[in-house]
């Protein structure tokens, strides 16, 4: 790219109910290339919805979501080949319990992209590799543990090689001790210059890992600020009632 | 107080089972002894038994059923993939939620509600006496014809719900992984949800498989000699019934094992999917 872009994703006045249900109220947010954003708040307050959204896995009511300044969001587009730009990783990870691991994550490749087996393979058992599941390229999902199979979930996502990577709360279906080795990869992610927007609940990962951290209540961006800002001079009421129960159960 | 080796759980499992392999044991028992007892002593049953299970007509018919079976068999052989073919094509159809498919879906759910609705019995006389009325020539007048496509039609709507069942068992969240890696709609209902839904229903389309083995013998009503019908024919000319219990005793011989086979996969099947049986 001969002009560097400033904004990756935009999101303009995004608005989206389930029926009566107000789920996103117009959220506003531009997002750079090479930024991580955590998104943090309580169960409701649209966090997933704006993951899903924004992955074109629901429609949006109103607003738009721009990717490299166009309207992925437009009615009527065919998603698909904005998808394959986006990758996202689920907190059930998702993954097709009939395929080894191997073939999870060689599938998309090669009937997306049009990859030969070989070529599909080969990236695939690099990133297996890369993400320290050499000896699991042949089991089947149920044969992994949590975190072993929401590195695969991420392997899966990274074989699109993807501009944006979407993470809706991927640790919180894990065991304590999981939680780790599947944060490990978004670190190294992030190395690597990805642009990321993760839901999460870990705090402390939050703060460690993202340029900002936006605080969602009730579909609406309450406040958006850098990490050592956000957490030790929360602007707004909400967020500090938030925070303050976050460290009251000792999550902080 | 337990036996060296022997867990104060592994005892008390061994005598209980001790126990109820006594009891199970012991009312069977009695229970054939009294059928084998009582029923010689009904009135009626020197005539039954010389019309029903005479060993001289049974001997004298029992291999020629046995080869007209042949033909109950191979009508089997070729409805049984026309059935999965079709049966999936609907189930698939019934599944599709482009609005510019609607009719298909529309054609889909009619058909499996008709022919779900009818008596298998009904589309065999109806397809196999009305279509070759049409004054058809040879062979598109043939019985064998028009009685399996009748099996077809019928069968292929029981299928396709069985299918159906099974493709709305797979979680959303796996159309969601599908989707959210960019695969097409069709690709997702190709290699994500069809090869797990069909793995969830192949016991109970095996079930319907059993059932379709003994409704084969419907078709003997429009007219091939198969199993049922040359057991009527042989009965018309010893004067015997015999010849009915000859033909159920071969339907046995083939749909108990089947029957035990498809147990023995859903035992397995659920053991693979709870963990392990409550009592």
């Amino acid at each position: 790219m001969s002009t560097e872009r400033t904004v990756k994703i935009s999101l303009q006045d995004v608005r989206k109910s389930f029926g009566a249900r107000h789920v996103l109220n117009g959220i506003n947010l531009d997002i750079k290339p090479s930024e991580v954003i955590a998104f943090i708040g309580s169960s409701g307050s649209g966090k997933s919805t704006l993951l899903r959204c924004i992955n074109l896995l629901e429609t949006i009511d109103d607003g738009a979501i721009l990717l490299d300044g166009i309207d992925i969001s437009e009615p009527g587009l065919n998603p698909d080949p904005y998808r394959r730009r986006i990758g996202m990783v689920f907190q059930n990870f998702n993954l097709f319990p009939h395929m080894t691991v191997l073939e999870n994550i060689a599938l998309a490749p090669r009937k997306v992209l049009g990859q030969s087996k070989k070529e599909a393979d080969d990236h695939a058992r690099e990133l297996i590799d890369r993400l320290g599941l050499s000896d699991r390229a042949d089991g089947y999902p149920d044969q992994l543990s949590g975190g072993q199979q929401q590195r695969v979930a991420i392997a899966r996502s990274l074989a699109m090689n993807p501009e944006v990577m979407l993470l809706d709360e991927i640790t919180s279906a894990l065991d304590p001790e999981l939680v780790g080795e599947v944060l490990d990869v978004v670190r190294e992610l992030k190395s690597n210059g990805m642009t990321m927007l993760l839901a999460t609940h870990e705090m402390g990962f939050a703060r460690e890992i993202s340029d900002r951290v936006c605080f969602l209540h009730q579909g609406q961006v309450l406040e958006c600020a850098p990490p050592a800002e956000f957490f030790s001079q929360p602007q707004h009421e909400r967020t500090q009632q938030f925070l303050q129960r976050v460290t009251d159960a000792g999550r902080l | 107080m337990s036996q060296p080796g022997v867990t104060r759980r592994q005892a008390f499992e061994r005598r209980q089972k001790r126990r109820s392999v006594l009891i199970a044991l012991t009312s069977t028992v009695i229970v054939i002894g009294l059928v084998v007892a009582l029923v010689p002593q009904t009135p009626g049953w020197y005539k039954v038994k010389r019309s029903f299970f005479n060993g001289e007509v049974f001997n004298d018919t029992f291999s020629k059923l046995l080869s007209a079976f042949v033909k109950d068999i191979q009508i089997f052989l070729w409805c049984a993939p026309c059935i999965l073919i079709w049966g999936m094509t609907l189930a698939v159809c019934r599944s599709v939620r482009t609005p510019a498919l609607f009719p298909l879906r529309l054609f889909a759910t009619a058909y499996t509600d008709i022919f779900r609705g009818i008596p298998v019995i009904l589309t065999i006389l109806l397809v196999g006496f009305g279509i070759p009325g049409l004054g058809l020539s040879r062979p598109w007048n043939s019985p064998y014809l028009w009685g399996s496509v009748a099996l077809v039609l019928a069968y292929s709507s029981y299928v396709a719900e069985v299918f159906r069942a099974g493709i709305e068992s797979v979680h959303e969240s796996q159309r969601a992984g599908a989707r959210s890696l960019g695969l097409s709609s069709g690709q997702t209902l190709q290699f994500v949800i069809l090869p797990q839904a069909v793995r969830r229903v192949i016991p109970p389309l095996m079930n319907d498989f059993v059932s379709l083995q003994k409704d084969v013998a419907l078709i003997s009503l429009i007219g091939p000699i198969e199993i049922l019908r040359q057991a009527g024919i042989d009965k018309s000319k010893y004067a015997n019934f015999t010849p009915y219990v000859g033909a159920a005793i071969i339907f046995l011989l083939l749909t108990i094992p089947e029957t035990r086979f498809v147990d023995h996969l859903m035992t397995r099947e659920r053991r693979r999917t709870s963990g392990t049986a409550v009592r």
